[in-house]
């Protein structure tokens, strides 16, 4: 399986926002996606999960299964968390893992996964940030799909969020998946690719007109 | 259990929990229709002329009332977003919510429908008749309302923007709901020909309401 881009190019309210990204990734590699703030990061990763429109080039999968695209072999862990307050934690995984076509059974250990084990019965309406965070993140390791897109993973985790994130995100790479995330820090893995969306001064988009604010 | 039928278990527990929209509904009706005869008067007869319009009219707006936050709430929450990743058609989707939402809001209020049909002076063998009419009646209210909840999500605070796109195309549920309502308790028309125009209108809504509220869903995909 193999995600390919071609001169990628996002308008957002009529502003452009990136053009000309080009990537290729294979199985096992990860792709880490920077730039400063409103360079278009979770634009790019949107654009993959098919939620956004690319305004030019092109975006096509490789060996991945043909009746499915991308997005339904993606994982998006966006900045909002998907969680309804009055469900508990485990309803909360259960559902999307049902939704997906998982095996329910995975999700307590998903849940021990992330460190959430003890409050599986909680109303997720408790959970603080993190908690949702970690809650989050459950839902691809309870539910297997090929390629990770993350925007901002670790942003709200504590330390040993983190390093609970960084091994999933090594045994998924090992495990032959794909990972594109959008970072501000370093993601802690080992031969990651780096895309930055931060133009150089002479593109000619600079000149014309100011960086468009990526909407979230 | 499939995609679909977790769907439809989530949205009903949700709607049943504290701050689901489901005893809004059946609230609002009860009450409309408790405080109609305080406001009209005690004339039976009027009453019962007007009663099948009253029900229906109670039960149109509170099938309408939490209707915007169905797909708002998701899409609010990213919870949407994901719900495209999944490997479910949109349409079935859209149809499986729709159901959700007609069971926690429309049948606590067709089965109060006969309780309070007492306080518009409506005996028991004409209610069988109203009640009838609001359980075919009813699925076509939320399926026409879906397509108005999808497009509030793409407009963004669409909330009055449903209204005045979704009432308009109640209004021949509506007329007709109210005709065999009409006909079940005070005749002279005969019930089936305006309960027939009623079902068929639910059957088409049933149709057309996922197609076309997907097709909006899809627009926001700019």
């Amino acid at each position: 399986m193999r995600v390919n881009a071609v001169n990628l190019a996002c308008r957002r309210g009529g502003r452009d926002v990136f053009a000309g990204v080009s990537f290729q990734l294979a199985r096992g590699e990860a792709l880490a996606v920077t730039g400063r703030n409103g360079a278009g990061k979770s634009s790019l990763l949107r654009i993959i999960g098919g939620f956004l429109r690319p305004a030019g080039g092109r975006l096509w999968l490789e060996e991945g299964d043909p009746e499915l695209s991308i997005a339904e072999q993606a994982h998006y862990l966006g900045h909002q968390d998907a969680v309804k307050p009055s469900l508990s934690v485990a309803e909360n995984l259960r559902f999307w893992s049902a939704f997906f076509g998982a095996d329910t059974h995975k999700v307590q250990d998903a849940l021990e996964l992330v460190g959430l084990g003890n409050i599986a019965a909680l109303p997720a309406a408790y959970l603080s940030a993190g908690q949702r965070r970690r809650l989050s993140i459950a839902r691809l390791l309870a539910v297997k799909r090929p390629i990770w897109l993350l925007d901002e993973p670790a942003s709200t985790l504590d330390a040993a969020g983190r390093r609970r994130l960084t091994d999933f995100m090594q045994s998924h790479l090992a495990g032959g998946g794909l990972l594109l995330a959008a970072t501000h820090g370093a993601l802690g893995l080992n031969g990651v690719q780096e895309l930055s969306l931060d133009r150089p001064a002479h593109a000619p988009i600079a000149e014309t007109q100011q960086p468009a604010e990526a909407a979230p | 259990m499939t995609p679909l039928t977790a769907l439809l278990v989530r949205d009903m527990r949700i709607a049943v929990r504290v701050g689901g929209g489901a005893l809004i509904g059946v609230l609002f009706f009860v009450v409309v229709v408790t405080l109609t005869p305080f406001a009209v008067g005690p004339d039976l007869a009027l009453l019962k002329r007007i009663g099948p319009a009253i029900l229906w009219l109670a039960a149109l707006l509170a099938s309408l009332l939490a209707l915007d936050r169905l797909f708002a709430s998701d899409h609010e929450d990213g919870s949407l977003d994901l719900i495209l990743t999944g490997r479910a058609p949109l349409e079935l989707v859209i149809a499986a919510k729709g159901l959700a939402h007609w069971l926690t809001t429309a049948v606590p209020l067709i089965v109060a429908a006969p309780l309070i049909g007492l306080l518009l002076d409506i005996e028991p063998p004409a209610q069988a008749g109203l009640v009838l009419t609001l359980l075919v009646g009813t699925p076509a209210l939320t399926f026409v309302g879906i397509v108005g909840a999808a497009i509030a999500v793409i407009l963004r605070r669409g909330g009055l923007l449903l209204a005045i796109i979704v009432l308009p195309l109640t209004v021949p549920i509506l007329i007709f709901g109210v005709a065999a309502g009409n006909a079940a308790v005070a005749g002279p028309v005969p019930f089936g020909t305006p309960f027939t125009v009623l079902c068929a209108l639910t059957l088409a809504s049933l149709v057309i309401g996922p197609f076309a509220a997907a097709a909006a869903l899809r627009l926001d995909i700019e």
